[in-house]
Formats: structure tokens, sequence, C-alpha cells
């Protein structure tokens, strides 16, 4: 077990969008039987195949730690935030502030240094920062009535932080199941994660090539663009 | 309603309209508390629970019906009827709702008035650092890193299980395929221990937290509370024993001109000073309450459930103030609310203010034994 390399990545969002329903389909390939409110973390782990299928492929451990979302425990919370390798965002399709208080919970993490005095919301900070990010929208099962709205508005945070966008449904475990594109994005999250971590020390450029290539192309024109959910 | 005593005391509007609002009042507060929230409480409470989605216009009839019957119940056990009223009158309702409303208010206040100074006294005695928290902190991600390493060494177990699985299946049976089965039973074995660690692991991470959560609210409020303290106490034990005095005085006393001027403003004043403090605990109390344990699913129950517990706590205060008014003021009170026995509420109101603080100062010396055991480890 000493032999296999780990990273860390966090799951963050309101109270109720279904974090932990989230982590546990990831890790177990099926729904939660009774999902309860999480106070404080709960840790879940999956073994991860780094570029799986490739000759190159290699184990990692991939730890989902999964945060309470209540307001009340903000002040402990900052514990868990350090050191993290990525960041998976969980909004509620079926409730709008969901994702407006996804920026909130970024500046949380990212400012987990600073007093967290100021509250406004600088679009240029997410930009500059290396981490990679997941948007995934739940209850997509009870969003179903307005499906074009849902998808017309797509979510602002994701084309700012230039992350991938998942919409699915937590209590079905087909939507995650290997070979669909849900499934496709979401490993390809995690190497982009491991990649990070491990490999892109190895480079020479001082910069991470990652989050710069990002950039380059969302800026010209958007052509990364949201894998919107069949 | 509380505007009509105050009215009542200074004597603003004529008599007769006065006592015409009064009744509409509270007919109107009555018919909200015994028909409307109940029938809300048992709609939404039905609704919650999944199986009997078809019946729910018929249950929550049920319900209310069984709401009812035990209202009425109750209200036979104590001594409030009086022959002349007959079984439908007003004065039952109030007399069934003034009798919970007092118990509730006497809990209430029993258990407030025994733990608002042990939490101000522990607030004081207890300083936090910093090192402390720190402290907590490492244990908390210690214990974080050991749920981690299990969830991992299950992680693996289990992928090993289903390798063995796989080639089990493609070696066909035979001996070496018992001997096999029984080392992956042993390693079931090993699985589920490792499981019931992970649990009892999590466990104790939720404690941790949730102690760090009360740590941290406590370093940034310990100043607060320092004014805080400073400033109710005093006022509301002032007020009460001024109320007293006050009462005692007019009862026996000889009245000046002067004596009885002074006398209704006082009166207001200190009356109006006791409902805004006790309506202010209440809230507050009610919120923190309502904060702890709101939830997606219950939260319109609980907030029916509370507008029920202050429309009771209303109309028992209003039969309670009447205790605290001087004798003239008694009457127009005495005329709406009915021929009820209010004394048995007054002695009913101190066994239970009585029993309930007695309980708590129980509840709180057990836990205070705890507690030391805990504070060593800060």
């Amino acid at each position: 077990m000493a032999a296999i390399d780990k990273v860390r990545v966090l799951i963050v969002g309101d109270s109720g969008v279904g974090k932990t329903s989230l982590a546990h389909l990831i890790c177990y390939n099926e729904p939660i039987a009774n999902p309860y409110w999480t106070i404080g973390c709960s840790v879940q782990t999956k073994l991860h195949e780094y570029k799986a299928g490739t000759p190159s492929e290699k184990p990692f451990f991939v730890e989902l730690w999964d945060i309470g979302g209540w307001s009340a425990h903000r002040n402990s919370r900052s514990i868990f935030y350090n050191p993290t390798h990525g960041i998976i965002l969980v909004h509620d399709l079926t409730n709008r502030k969901s994702q407006q208080n996804l920026h909130k919970w970024l500046a949380e993490i990212l400012n987990r240094d600073e007093s967290s005095a100021g509250n406004e919301y600088d679009p240029e900070q997410f930009v500059g920062t290396s981490i990679p990010m997941l948007v995934i929208g739940t209850k997509m099962n009870l969003a179903q009535a307005a499906p074009e709205l849902s998808r017309r508005r797509s979510s602002t945070i994701a084309e700012e932080c230039a992350a991938d966008e998942i919409n699915l449904d937590c209590t079905q475990a087909k939507h995650l199941a290997p070979g669909t594109s849900n499934a496709v994005k979401m490993s390809r999250f995690f190497d982009k994660v491991i990649e990070r971590k491990y490999y892109s020390r190895e480079s020479s450029q001082p910069s991470t090539p990652v989050s710069m290539e990002r950039r380059r192309q969302a800026g010209a024109g958007h052509f990364t663009k949201f894998l919107h959910m069949s | 309603m509380f505007e009509l005593i105050i009215f009542e005391i200074v004597g603003i509007l004529n008599t007769s309209s006065r006592y015409f609002h009064w009744k509409l009042g509270l007919y109107a507060i009555l018919f909200v508390l015994v028909v409307v929230l109940p029938f809300y409480i048992a709609y939404f409470t039905v609704s919650n629970i999944k199986l009997v989605a078809q019946f729910r216009v018929v249950l929550t009839l049920a319900s209310w019906l069984v709401f009812l019957y035990f209202f009425w119940k109750t209200g036979d056990q104590f001594p409030i009827l009086s022959p002349k009223h007959g079984v439908l009158s007003i004065e039952q309702c109030i007399g069934r709702i003034g009798v919970i409303g007092v118990t509730l208010m006497a809990v209430l206040s029993g258990f407030g008035a025994v733990n608002y100074p042990y939490t101000s006294m522990a607030y004081f005695l207890r300083t936090v650092s910093d090192a402390d928290i720190q402290m907590l902190e490492r244990r908390l991600m210690q214990t974080m890193d050991m749920i981690v390493m299990k969830k991992k060494r299950i992680a693996l177990a289990e992928k090993e299980m289903r390798q063995r699985a796989t080639m089990n299946r493609s070696q066909g049976g035979g001996i070496w395929g018992m001997v096999k089965s029984l080392t992956s039973s042993g390693s079931n074995e090993n699985l589920n221990q490792l499981k019931q660690d992970a649990l009892a692991h999590e466990e104790l991470s939720r404690q941790l937290f949730l102690e760090s959560v009360d740590l941290h609210n406590e370093q940034a409020t310990i100043n607060i509370v320092f004014d805080r303290v400073g400033k109710v106490d005093p006022v509301t034990r002032g007020i009460e024993i001024a109320v007293n005095y006050l009462g005692i005085q007019f009862d026996d006393a000889i009245f000046c001109y002067q004596v009885r001027f002074w006398s209704q403003h006082i009166s207001f004043w200190l009356i109006g000073i006791m409902i805004i403090t006790s309506i202010r605990g209440l809230l507050i109390t009610l919120t923190k309450f309502f904060y702890a344990i709101a939830s997606s699913k219950s939260s319109n129950v609980i907030v029916l459930c509370l507008a029920e517990i202050m429309g009771m706590y209303f109309v028992s205060s209003v039969l309670l103030i009447r205790m605290n008014m001087p004798p003239e003021y008694r009457s127009i009170i005495t005329e709406v609310l009915g021929d009820l026995q209010f004394n048995f509420y007054h002695r009913w109101f101190d066994v239970i203010f009585l029993i309930s603080a007695l309980s708590s100062i129980g509840f709180l010396y057990i836990a205070h034994k705890q507690a030391p055991e805990k504070s060593g480890i800060y």
C-alpha cells in the first residue's frame, strides 16, 4: 500500500446538493442507501488507474474529501483545505442559488491563508489558479422539467475557471458507468489532477503548462466546450 | 393583545370598545391556535411519510380529530371547569391552552434560569487559548488520516478479493479451490474488521470536529458574553423584584393621589419591559433551536410547531401577567377570559417551574461531572 501514491480532491458545495451521494457513487459505483448530513468531513478513497489502457498505466489513490456544507462550521472547515490537488464543485440543478454560491466556496478554499473579511468576488483570482477543477450539477432527474433552460444557462463558473462540467443524477449508477461520457470526463479530470501533482513538476517550464494552455483555448473561442450532457 | 393591556392601564379607549377588541383578538388567536395550526402540522407530517401519499387529506383529518380528543382529555384532569359553563365554550378552550402554555413556559423558564448562569460561569472560568484549538485540530487531522489509511486498505482488499474471485472461477474447483476459498473468508473477516474500525474513527472525527466548532465560537464571543451578562440579568431580576414589591405595597398601603398616578405609569413601564425581555429571550432561544434542527424536509413542520408554541406562550403569558398586575387592572382580564380559576394557574406555574429547575440542575450536574474528563484534554 505504501507503494501507491495518492492525490487529494475536495468536494465542496452548499448543504444538501448531494456531495456525499456523489462521492459514494464515484467510489462504489452504486447509489448511497440513506444519505445523512455530513458533519465535518467524510473521506472516500478510489483506486484510479492513471492513463488506463495505455502501457504507462499506473494505479493511484484518489482521496475524495467530502466537506460538509453547513455555514455554521465555516471557521473550522479550513483545516481540511490544505493541501489539495483538485476541486470538485457541486451544485444543485434545481437550485440556482447553489450555483452562485460556488464562487464563495472557491474563494473560501483559495483564500484560506488570508483573512475572510472581504467577500467581494474577483474573477481575476480564479484565472491564475492552477488547481484542476470540475463542476458537477446534481439532481438532474428533478430538473428534467426544464431541460432547455438548464442547458441555456450553462454555468458561468465553469467558463471562468475553464473547468469541465457534468450534469448527473446521483441516485442512478448508470450515469457514471464506465464508457459513458460522464465517466470519461471524470477520469480525465482525475488524470489531470495526478498529472498536475506528479508529472508537471518534472517539466522544465516554470508555470504549469496545463492552466496556460487552458486559458489560451478559452480565450480563442470556447472550443474546449462543455460537452453537454445527453 | 399586549397593546390591549397597555391601553387598559393608560385608559385610552372607551371601556366597552376595549372589551370588544379583547374578545375579538382572543377569538382570532384561539381559532388559529386550535384549528389552523394543528391542521397544517398534521398535513405536513403526513406528507413526509412516503408510504401513504394518496390518503393525505383523510389522514390529516383523522390526526386532527385525535389531537382535539387529547386536547379535551388533558383538560378534564385539571380543576378548570366551573359548573356554570357548557361544554363548547370559549373558557374551555382557553383553559386548556392556558394549561399547556403555562406548563411550557414554566419548563422553559426553569431550564433557562438554571442554564444561563451556568453557561456564563462556564465562559468565565474556561478561557480558550489558541494552543488548545491547534491541539484539537491536530487530533482531528490524525483521526482523518487514520480513516483514509483504513479506507485504502479496504479498497485494496476488495480489489484483491475480486481478482481472486475471477481467478477462482477460471481455475475451477478441487481441493486447491477450497483452500483458496478458506483464505479468502479469512480476509473477508479482516475486511469487516477494517470497516468497523473505519466507522468508529469516522464517529470520532465528527465529535472532534464539533468540539472544534464549539471552541472557535467560544473564542469569538467570549467578550460579547461578558457584556450581555452584565446587562440582561440584573435588569430582569430588578424588574421582577420591583414588580413584586409594588404589587405587595398596593394591596395594603394608604393611597394618596400622587402615588396612584405614579403607580399607573410605573406598572405600565415595568410590564412593558418584562414583556419585551421575555419575548426577546424566547425568540433568541427559538432561533437557535430552529437553526440546530432545520432540514429541507421538516422545516415546514418545525416552523408551524414553533408558531403554535409561541401562540400558546402568548396566551398563557397574558394569564400570568394578571398575577403581576395590581388589582384594579385585573378586572378587565377576568371579565374577558371568563371565570377561570386563576389561582390554579399560578400554583401550577410555580410547581412546574420548580420541577423543571430542579431537573435541569440535576442534568447539568451530571453533565458537569463528565466535563472534567474532557477538560483534561485541553
